[in-house]
């Protein structure tokens, strides 16, 4: 294993991890928030202990994503110091404002987790909302940053510096806000989704627990109005990509030749030896629409770019063949959940959560989300390469250079199987015993917290 | 960014010091112990870690050179730093979380404590081979090879200063929030005893500078303001000391942060105008005019949002425990 792969394995092992607790983090907090605000609200015994739950299981995931958020800010120089050095100055700025986003969040989730007995209901309520608007903000300015490796504004090269460099352009680069929105709702999608799936496995088990049928129903609303949203930023995304990344376009719809009115190619293998995608499903001028809203767009292909300057193309492909597939299911089990429980209010019954087709359906469906989000973080990392800045600078230039850098690698492998298996244990102890006393009376026989 | 770096000294590295205090933890008071020390952390520390985050994305924003040279340079040790943070969050997180059954509890405070150890020491380490003035740079490329600069005495010694005075710091503040007699006798005998190696690391720390850190070592004697600063730690350190063997719990704190506070200034001013002497100083490695207005703009913005809630967040969680320390 040379340098440079270590180093972009090091990179990927870390961001996979760290990109689950993240959106955990992000999306978390407002289904705390929605449960303790119901709570307030109707008095109802049930929702309290289901936002103490909640915000037990956050405070763990959160412990571990704000380590290895802080792990991931030192690699950017212990990996990638010439990405640093370059970029720094252009692209530090939204890193400093995630900073203080991170920070604000970290302060008021301390008042979360440790405060519910000492600062009124409502100050509580407050601080859990602080965190949510916090934690989406900190994600925000993270994916800025990365929307500017896409598309890199805000500075001219000279000489082979960057000049005359003004970091607010840098942030408004047109890849930031589709690359935001896409990122957001993919956050609140994957965690409700996890979430609804819990708690529908629980209530296979446990039917008429009301716990976990509050739960479902406030995770499913998030998840679900983020799931159907979804499709439409990631084509506001994909034609973004279009206009400012032809190459990445190309490399992630497996389009090799150049072509007038190109097909939208479902499924295939792309075969970079011969230059063919093979046994898609072609959908003729598909492509040429999504992409550019008129059948007879030209699409440019693969073959008009250098090698040297092309993304591996099958791993591209198929990662963002399957992050459709999953957002589209996705989509699916929300508009069925949604006419689920449209016909059962129309009958002013609320036995929607009892079809056990459903809750199976939602079971399966828990993982669908966490999948989107790091295929579709591969198509965004790998389908730039050679490049770490698009057009601009290579990742083997960036890398640093010393050596034996498996080393670190393997360890930092190892100690996140660590915590993450210590991480799925805590949560399952904490998860296992359902909380009696919410039967479907709705009598409080005794709370659990 | 130095204001950033000492509040984390101050406050995180209490939080260190308290992880120290819980493998010390002995006696028959010992799960007492530990539960103030948990309690004492708990709610604040993913605030106070936060500010080590901010000195980081601050060096690579303001001065990207000097990142690139120094995250080349100390690799190993900062990978090895970043280990025991990894270690010392998750595993405290997870002691609070786990099975409250001994065995279990005891497996996590030991694995918590030795981070709480070695990351300190990392800590001091990379100050220190920054300060020795062994990272050489040439045309951006780092050139003196990624162990000479930290496999040294002085790092080592730094790195050692910086575990005493974390544990001096927790030990005093401990003082200050255990509620009963007992509890705080026994954090003030710890305390006493850290800041004596304090003092004796500090020594070794300016001897071992002769050869170490030659130019930080002519800018601690460099001008009269550096003296008089140093008269001005001595003074707080002696006071502290001093408060702390007459019981003065609340006195004795104030000193003691303003004493590390004043180390901290003191370093940062026999290194001005150096980031990474002898090669890189603030002048020669900021950035552009642009992007330093406008992390100004940024810092002032997040201070007016930060403050008023940290502040909010040491209230709730700190004020009634000073409340009861002083009913003693």
């Amino acid at each position: 294993m040379n340098g440079l792969l270590a180093a972009r394995s090091q990179m990927a092992m870390s961001l996979a991890f760290h990109i689950v607790f993240a959106a955990i983090g992000i999306a978390m907090p407002l289904l705390m928030i929605i449960a303790e605000w119901q709570w307030l609200r109707t008095k109802d015994e049930v929702y309290l202990a289901l936002a103490k739950r909640w915000a037990k299981g956050t405070a763990i995931l959160f412990a571990v994503g704000a380590v290895s958020g802080t792990v991931l800010s030192f690699e950017l120089g212990l990996l990638w110091p010439g990405f640093m050095r370059y970029a720094g100055a252009i692209i530090g700025m939204p890193f400093s404002l995630e900073g203080f986003a991170f920070f604000t969040e970290a302060i008021f989730l301390g008042i979360y987790l440790y405060g519910w007995t000492r600062v009124p209901p409502r100050a509580h309520l407050f601080a859990g909302a602080m965190v949510a608007v916090s934690g989406a903000l900190s994600g925000i300015f993270v994916v800025i940053a990365n929307a500017w490796m896409n598309t890199p504004k805000g500075f001219h090269i000279v000489n082979g510096r960057p000049v005359d460099i003004d970091p607010l352009a840098a942030m408004m680069n047109p890849a930031a806000s589709a690359q935001t929105l896409h990122m957001t709702l993919a956050a609140y999608a994957a965690t409700g989704f996890v979430v609804a799936g819990i708690h529908a496995f629980m209530l296979r088990r446990d039917a008429n627990n009301r716990f976990h049928k509050s739960a479902l129903a406030i995770a499913l609303t998030v998840g679900g109005v983020a799931a159907i949203l979804q499709p439409l930023s990631g084509d506001l995304l994909a034609k973004m990509v279009a206009k400012n990344l032809p190459v990445k376009l190309a490399a992630l719809e497996g389009q090799f030749a150049t072509e007038k009115g190109a097909p939208l190619r479902i499924g295939g293998i792309p075969d970079e030896g011969s230059g063919l995608t093979r046994y898609a499903i072609q959908i003729p001028y598909g492509l040429s629409i999504l992409a550019y809203n008129d059948p007879n767009a030209t699409v440019k292909g693969l073959n008009d770019f250098p090698a040297t300057e092309r993304p591996p193309v099958a791993i591209v492909h198929l990662s963002f063949q399957i992050m459709v597939a999953c957002g589209l299911a996705m989509m699916g089990i929300a508009v069925w959940a949604a006419w689920q429980y449209w016909r059962a209010r129309r009958k002013k019954s609320n036995a929607w959560l009892e079809s056990r087709w459903l809750l199976r359906v939602l079971v399966l469906g828990a993982p669908l989300g966490f999948i989107a989000i790091e295929t579709g973080w591969v198509v965004t990392e790998v389908g730039r390469q050679p490049w770490i800045i698009y057009g601009v600078m290579k990742t083997a230039e960036a890398v640093t250079p010393i050596p034996g850098l498996v080393v670190p690698f393997i360890t930092f492998t190892v100690l996140y199987i660590f915590l993450a298996a210590i991480t799925v244990w805590l949560l399952l102890r904490q998860v296992a015993a359902s909380p009696q006393g919410f039967g479907s009376d709705g009598q409080k026989v005794m709370l659990a917290a | 960014m130095i204001a950033a770096l000492i509040i984390y000294a101050l406050l995180g590295g209490a939080d260190y010091g308290g992880g120290v205090w819980d493998l010390f933890a002995f006696g028959k008071r010992a799960p007492a112990q530990r539960a103030l020390i948990a309690q004492a952390i708990g709610p604040v520390w993913e605030a106070n870690h936060v500010w080590l985050i901010l000195v980081i994305v601050v060096l690579f924003t303001a001065f990207p050179p000097a990142f690139a040279a120094i995250s080349t340079a100390l690799h190993i040790p900062l990978t090895l730093l970043l280990i025991g943070i990894v270690l010392r969050g998750t595993t405290f997180t997870f002691r609070a979380h786990d099975v409250k059954r001994d065995d279990v509890q005891r497996r996590w405070s030991l694995l918590f404590s030795i981070a709480s150890i070695i990351t300190p020491v990392l800590l001091g380490i990379v100050l220190g081979a920054i300060a020795s003035g062994t990272i050489r740079v040439e045309n951006g490329v780092v050139v003196s090879g990624f162990l000479k600069s930290w496999l040294a005495p002085f790092p080592f010694a730094v790195g050692f200063f910086a575990l005493s005075l974390f544990a001096f710091l927790a030990g005093v503040y401990l003082t200050v929030e255990a509620s009963e007699n007992e509890l705080q006798e026994d954090f003030r005998t710890r305390a006493l005893i850290a800041g004596f190696a304090v003092g004796i690391l500090a020594l070794i720390v300016f001897l071992l500078a002769g050869t170490g850190a030659p130019t930080v070592r002519a800018g601690i004697s460099r001008s009269w303001w550096a003296l008089g600063l140093h008269l001005f730690t001595a003074v707080f350190a002696v006071a502290a000391f001093y408060a702390l063997w007459t019981r003065k719990y609340r006195v004795a704190r104030i000193c003691a942060a303003v004493q590390v506070t004043l180390i901290l200034l003191g370093w940062a001013l026999a290194q001005f105008p150096y980031l990474v002497e002898p090669g890189i100083t603030i002048y020669s490695a900021a950035a552009p005019r642009a992007t330093l207005q406008l992390l100004l703009i940024a810092l002032a913005a997040g201070v007016l949002v930060l403050f008023p809630s940290y502040y909010y967040l040491f209230r709730v969680f700190k004020g009634e425990a000073a409340y009861s320390a002083r009913r003693h």
